[in-house]
């Protein structure tokens, strides 16, 4: 999990979506447990409410669940839940950004999806 | 209700009026921010509110109760000061015992355990602490009082950044312990940003403005761009300062924007804690 403070979303958005990505890449397997939110405050020095409330937000979300006693769990579908929401965000936390910036260097939408183009078979490589 | 509440507090040194008409409350289970530039009257707020300093006017008061010359008020309150006023030849653990007598919650397990993080030998004599020191020993004793109003002047003079560090982990680790309220007064801004809960500005002793760090942040924008095209927004968008670098225009704003309604040619970003008190509280 990665907090930059540096980023323009808030600290608890920040918190789930470091969560998201640790479930993501499977450091938090469906069913294992997160770190609990004093460990997250602590690790991050933050405000216990703002940890909370990243959790929190992902337990509304069906991304979490709470065992009584235990803490909090990686829900069943998690995986696919994280990503279908990613993919709702994807036009505009990534897309227009980069629209914006192509058609600053005056890009055309041809040349834009080439460049995507190669950079998915780079990634391949 | 449990609360330090201040009603229209006033104090003047002289005829520098320190603290003007100052209203505000503090309640446990909370960690606040109180910020302000040297002289804004930040350190005679603090001291009012912890009974060392009277006010000349106005009421501060403790769930409840007056904190002059009331020592059961005073025995709930904690104030780690800019200065020791600990007894010459005085040995930090000595003074762990001292403070102990204080304040009956004191949990001297807990010192030594925090001066030991911080690597302090515990008998060293207090006067002879360097300035780093003197600050983890003041930290150590705060962090340990067991008092359910906790009062942080410059927690964190003289202190590295590993240090730095270490004491905004171990006030984490307190508070989620101790859910009391703590007040942090500090110029290093952004290091505490994401700690408080709350903040306080104060200006030339007064009250500027009190809101939550998250709401606060989620209403700072900078607006960058030509210098025609940011003058005509902040038409509409009144700016609460300006940077201009040759053509190029920086407006700072503190409201609500409408994404969609930001032509292309301007880039919005979000404004941190730290230069929206800049821009805030500069003359």
């Amino acid at each position: 999990m990665k907090i930059n403070f540096e980023d323009e979303r808030p600290i608890f958005l920040q918190i789930a979506e470091g969560i998201e990505d640790g479930i993501l890449v499977g450091a938090y397997p469906e069913d294992g447990q997160i770190p609990s939110t004093t460990e997250i405050s602590v690790t991050y020095k933050i405000n216990p409410a703002t940890a909370l409330k990243g959790v929190s937000r992902l337990a509304e979300e069906g991304i979490l669940y709470k065992r009584r006693g235990l803490g909090m769990f990686v829900a069943e579908g998690a995986i696919r839940k994280v990503k279908q929401k990613r993919k709702a965000a994807f036009v505009d936390r990534h897309v227009k950004p980069l629209t914006r910036e192509a058609k600053r260097l005056g890009l055309t939408p041809g040349e834009t999806a080439e460049l995507i183009e190669r950079s998915f078979r780079d990634e391949e490589n | 209700m449990k609360k330090i509440e201040l009603k229209n507090v006033s104090k003047a040194f002289g005829q520098v009026q320190a603290v003007n008409d100052v209203s505000l409350t503090f309640e446990p289970g909370k960690i606040y921010g109180l910020l302000g530039r040297n002289g804004a009257g930040k350190s005679t707020l603090l001291n009012m509110m912890t009974g060392r300093v009277f006010p000349d006017a106005g009421t501060i008061t403790v769930d409840g109760e007056s904190v002059i010359e009331n020592d059961r008020a005073m025995g709930k309150l904690y104030l780690m000061g800019e200065r020791n006023f600990y007894p010459d030849g005085m040995r930090i653990r000595d003074a762990f015992c001292w403070a102990a007598k204080f304040y009956p919650n004191f949990d001297s397990e807990n010192a030594n355990h925090l001066a030991k993080k911080f690597d302090l030998n515990t008998k060293r004599k207090v006067k002879e602490l360097s300035t780093g020191m003197s600050t983890m020993f003041r930290l150590s004793v705060a962090l340990s009082t067991g008092a359910p109003y906790i009062f942080l002047d410059e927690p964190v003079l003289g202190l590295d950044a590993v240090h730095r560090d270490l004491f905004y982990k171990l006030l984490v680790e307190q508070f989620e312990r101790h859910p009391a309220c703590y007040v942090i007064s500090t110029h290093l801004i952004e290091e505490v940003a994401g700690l408080i809960e709350e903040v306080f500005i104060i200006r030339a002793g007064e009250l500027l403005l009190r809101e939550s760090t998250e709401r606060l942040l989620a209403r700072g924008y900078t607006v960058t761009g030509p210098v025609d095209a940011v003058d005509a927004f902040v038409e509409d968008h009144p700016s609460i300062g300006e940077d201009q670098l040759g053509g190029l225009k920086s407006a700072y704003i503190l409201g609500s924007l409408d994404m969609s309604k930001v032509p292309e040619t301007l880039e919005v970003s979000k404004l941190n804690l730290q230069q929206l008190f800049v821009q805030l509280t500069k003359e």
